[in-house]
């Protein structure tokens, strides 16, 4: 689909503010609320809008502790990814998993309640998973930015 | 302040995660409440501050961003005196989309969208490697995103 500038206009408001209704959103991108809604219309359909979320705060639901995990896995494993891909899809406290080119293979971050949640988890859990050769951690002390703003 | 959700606060969560997109009256039909008690609940998931907001989600790829990098930054140790210029100034590149502070290897985690990889070697010549008393960087490139959708609620 062929973006253009008014688009773009829109999907800017859109990232400022997801709550904006057709006709606010119409006012300020200076247009009627039609075509505006017409516009819109045509971005989901297209996918380029796939949908809305919610920004939950985990720490106030009593996760205090997020661990990036940085893993290489034991190349020689043919299937070395995808097993260690499906294991880890099973915790619950793994809420990310991606695969990376690089010095790194796969990054995870991993939620806990606290460092001794953390430490079971690891202990038992991740360090269960099969394939890893090596694991370094970072542990997150405070967010200096954190959004999902595409610069459009 | 940690706060306290019943079964239905996280019903009503976890149908939000799924699709940030539904009204009141449909999270209502999802968890089985009327309109008016589903949105007195979400009100006050907002006010207790678990839900923090909304936002749109969009496909980077048809917008033409087809590249995420992460990198990991280490500070100069002479530069430690400089960490609120390094904040200030890597928060006003709008290609960074995450910048955290961690305990670990690196000092700094960020996440950067690009167009191409060219566009991430300009950004990474022009605006990373330029940032006050930036030393290591490393970069690992994404190739795919493996999370399951589950949510941890």
């Amino acid at each position: 689909m062929q973006i253009d500038d008014i688009d773009r206009k829109l999907l800017r408001h859109l990232q400022d503010d997801a709550t904006l209704s057709v006709a606010e959103l119409a006012e300020l991108a200076g247009m009627s609320a039609g075509p505006c809604w017409r516009r819109l219309e045509k971005l989901e359909k297209s996918g380029v809008i796939k949908g809305r979320k919610i920004d939950i705060d985990y720490r106030a639901l009593g996760y205090g502790v997020l661990v990036f995990l940085r893993i290489t896995l034991d190349k020689t494993r043919s299937n070395a990814f995808d097993e260690f891909i499906r294991e880890a899809r099973k915790l619950p406290e793994v809420v990310a998993i991606q695969t990376l080119l690089g010095r790194v293979d796969i990054r995870m971050d991993v939620r806990a309640r606290d460092l001794n949640h953390y430490h079971e988890i690891y202990k038992a859990r991740v360090l269960a998973l099969p394939h890893i050769n090596e694991i370094e951690a970072l542990m997150l002390v405070s967010e200096v930015k954190n959004t999902e703003r595409l610069p459009i | 302040m940690i706060v306290d959700l019943d079964d239905i606060d996280r019903k009503i969560l976890r149908a939000l995660q799924n699709d940030g997109g539904l009204n009141a009256k449909e999270v209502g039909e999802v968890v089985g409440l009327s309109q008016p008690s589903a949105w007195r609940r979400i009100k006050k998931l907002e006010e207790v501050g678990v839900i923090r907001g909304r936002s749109i989600i969009l496909d980077r790829e048809k917008l033409g961003f087809d590249v995420v990098v992460y990198l990991g930054i280490k500070l100069l140790a002479k530069g430690r005196g400089s960490i609120d210029d390094f904040e200030r100034a890597v928060s006003a590149i709008p290609e960074v989309q995450l910048a955290q502070y961690v305990l670990g290897v690196y000092d700094y985690r960020l996440k950067v969208v690009a167009r191409d990889l060219s566009d991430f070697e300009r950004i990474l010549r022009r605006r990373i490697m330029t940032l006050p008393s930036v030393g290591n960087v490393e970069s690992n490139i994404l190739l795919s995103d493996d999370t399951s959708g589950e949510a941890l609620i």
